[in-house]
């Protein structure tokens, strides 16, 4: 079983002054799988991250990453696993083949021209080959970085935020492109805030304030917490929401287009004060319904948030 | 901690994206190339020790012969620009005070017949000293003057009044730069100065844009290692400073026609090393500094003690020794005995070793200190 884990690592910390970043963190990602890191801005994601590829030291903790071992073996981990960060990091003021040249050659790879040819040819990015990097839109960027950090062939990707500020196209071909990767036995690593990228991944990790919250499927993850939902439609929903958040068990009221979707942990009392709600808002049609990831995960924030005060 | 192996195709690699980049950085570019002609033109004729035509005021209450050899040999001398005749003491004075004229002559009353009369009469000269530099030369020409300006109208009757020879004769040579002139000496050190001024910037410059701009991280990333990193974002400057310098001495023999009596091998040999020391000193600051702005701090920092007490400026000898002890850490300080040695008095490497080890010693404490502090991880 172990063998079989890509990434092992084990209580990881990281404080940077008196912020204390990561606690505690472990994860298990086996190989040929994509794994959706999730968790709101400032959660320690990045740093998470930056502590898998060997660019920050851990403060305490131990693991491995594609084998080596994350405190001591930085620069063999360096060389097997390709990082695509938050923002973007390649040089603007060299051209995309450039780029690409530069970074196989950091990777001292033999093959450099066949492997860049490849790779501009395999993300589309041809017509565009001869323009400024910096030049590119946030879309053509975001292959680039892609392209850059697939280029040495590693077996693991870590990707911070890949799909930051792109197009729903775009984020659709990127996806493509991931899983057509993982069925080559690639890992993948992504963090993200989307909903819709989470639910494409094979498994989930969220992480808030500096602590891992849940892991699993996304279903498992959503079944675990039993969060109970509720929709309500009807006209004039603006005004109906102030008066269903103080009801009991309920935590969260949220409009959706021509529904408002409510929430909460304890279910029964839930049930209970909608049951009664639709008799009182007679106007309004009251239903139970399926909890979303995201509803499951705006209620663990909240929780994480109130055990942290 | 594993090293790892250098590899050459990494370093290549840096090399070629610091050449790219520089390439489509037009204005650095222009700045590399435009900087030394520029300062070189501007203080190579600007800058000048040895000031002459200087204003002066006379206030003579004598018309007699005497007075006016005085006159006329002060003007002959070249220092003095006699632009005002005063008419009152209080006039005179005020024109010293306002700054109008750097040099106040008085001739007393009846300076003639007193001389004639072997009187010794006194002849007053007043100077605005609020800047050494400027009056030094004027005033020590000053006796000088005078006597020989006299001699010639003190014959037949009056030779009893000629200055008597001293007991000694005193025979001065002026070496390597006879007629004094500034540019020799300027032109040389300008090369050092403009050296350590574009290299230190350069280079503290490069690694820090990397910082800001979010590449820095993709770069650690990667396997490259921070010898290849440091090294290869060093070479380019190499090649840049060597321009520099042969622009530099294109100009200083064929404008400013420094001599050059050394050897011109010797001269690279120097010039490679002082600005490999400079560029290890830039990307040590740019492994300390956070950002462009404290880079820039930093190089400022170090640039204005390189040229106050390097003795580019100023006298080194006429320092204390405290300040001669901190003079003597910077590389500036050294280059310019260098090159001032190989190009005005044609010395050799091997006289000039004293001044080549305190270089070596400055490169090598510093690439331990970049070494040391050049960030790895992103911590």
């Amino acid at each position: 079983m172990s063998s079989d884990l890509v990434i092992d690592v084990r209580n990881l910390n990281k404080r940077f002054g008196t912020k204390h970043v990561v606690r505690d963190l472990s994860l298990q990602v086996s190989a040929g799988e994509i794994y959706g890191f999730l968790g709101p801005n400032g959660s320690g994601k990045t740093t998470s991250i930056r502590m898998l590829c060997g660019l920050l030291t851990p403060d305490s903790g131990s693991g491995t990453c594609l084998g080596h071992d994350v405190i001591r073996q930085t620069a063999e981990i360096k060389r097997e696993v390709g990082y695509m960060t938050q923002r973007f990091s390649l040089w603007e003021d060299l051209t995309v083949r450039e780029n690409l040249d530069f970074v196989g050659r950091m990777y001292g790879m033999r093959n450099r021209r066949d492997a860049v040819g490849a790779a501009i040819d395999r993300l589309g990015l041809g017509s565009r080959e001869h323009d400024l990097a910096g030049s590119l839109s946030g879309g053509w960027k975001q292959r680039l970085s892609l392209a850059a950090c697939m280029l040495h062939e590693p077996r693991l990707l870590l990707l911070d935020e890949p799909t930051a500020g792109v197009d729903p196209k775009a984020r659709r071909e990127f996806w493509q492109e991931i899983h057509e990767l993982a069925a080559t036995g690639v890992t993948v690593l992504v963090s993200t805030h989307y909903m819709d990228e989470a639910e494409r991944c094979h498994r989930l990790a969220y992480i808030a304030y500096g602590r891992l919250l849940a892991r699993g499927t996304a279903a498992e993850i959503v079944a675990e917490r039993a969060l109970g939902a509720w929709t309500v439609s009807g006209d004039e929903l603006a005004g109906l929401a102030p008066k269903l958040v103080p009801l009991a068990g309920v935590d969260h009221v949220t409009v959706f287009g021509s529904q408002l979707h409510v929430t909460g942990r304890d279910r029964e009392q839930l049930a209970r004060s909608m049951e009664q709600a639709a008799r009182q808002y007679g106007d309004y049609r009251f239903a139970p319904a399926a909890p979303g990831l995201e509803d499951v995960f705006i209620s663990m924030m909240d929780n994480a948030r109130d055990d942290r005060q | 901690m594993t090293l790892g192996q250098l590899s050459w195709s990494r370093w290549y690699g840096i090399v070629v994206k610091e050449f790219i980049q520089l390439r489509r950085d037009r204005l650095t570019f222009g700045m590399i190339v435009g900087i030394p002609v520029l300062q070189l033109l501007l203080f190579g004729f600007a800058i000048n020790t040895d000031p002459k035509q200087l204003p002066t005021a006379i206030l003579a209450a004598d018309t007699g012969v005497f007075s006016r050899t005085l006159v006329a040999g002060l003007r002959n001398s070249g220092y003095f620009d006699i632009q005002r005749q005063a008419h009152s003491e209080a006039e005179a004075l005020s024109l010293l005070h306002s700054g109008e004229v750097q040099f106040l002559v008085q001739i007393p009353e009846g300076f003639s017949r007193r001389l004639v009369r072997g009187e010794r009469p006194a002849l007053l000269v007043q100077a605005d000293a609020t800047d050494p530099a400027a009056t030094g030369n004027a005033l020590a020409a000053l006796s000088g003057i005078v006597d020989t300006a006299l001699s010639h109208d003190l014959r037949g009757p009056w030779a009893g009044l000629q200055p008597r020879p001293p007991p000694v004769e005193l025979r001065v040579h002026r070496l390597y730069n006879p007629e004094g002139l500034t540019q020799y000496n300027i032109v040389p050190g300008l090369l050092g100065v403009i050296l350590t001024m574009t290299m230190v910037l350069m280079t503290g410059l490069a690694m820090t844009r990397e910082r800001e701009r979010g590449t820095f991280e993709n770069l650690l990333s990667t396997p490259a290692l921070p010898l290849e990193v440091m090294t290869g974002k060093i070479v380019p400057y190499i090649i840049i400073g060597l321009v520099q310098v042969t622009l530099i001495l294109i100009a200083a023999r064929w404008i400013f026609t420094v001599p050059m009596q050394g050897s011109l091998l010797a001269l690279y040999v120097v010039v490679v090393l002082f600005i490999a020391a400079n560029l290890t000193l830039g990307i040590t600051f740019s492994s300390l500094a956070r950002n462009q702005l404290q880079a820039m701090q930093l190089t400022f920092f170090f640039f204005l003690p390189s040229i106050l007490l390097s003795g580019f400026m100023f006298p080194f000898r006429g320092m204390p020794d405290w300040a001669q002890a901190l003079g003597s850490l910077l590389p500036l300080t050294h280059f310019l005995v260098l090159v001032r040695g190989i190009l005005l008095k044609g010395s050799g490497l091997v006289e000039l070793w004293p001044a080549v080890w305190p270089i070596l010693l400055f490169m090598a404490v510093v690439i331990a200190v970049g070494l040391r502090f050049y960030r790895r991880t992103l911590d």
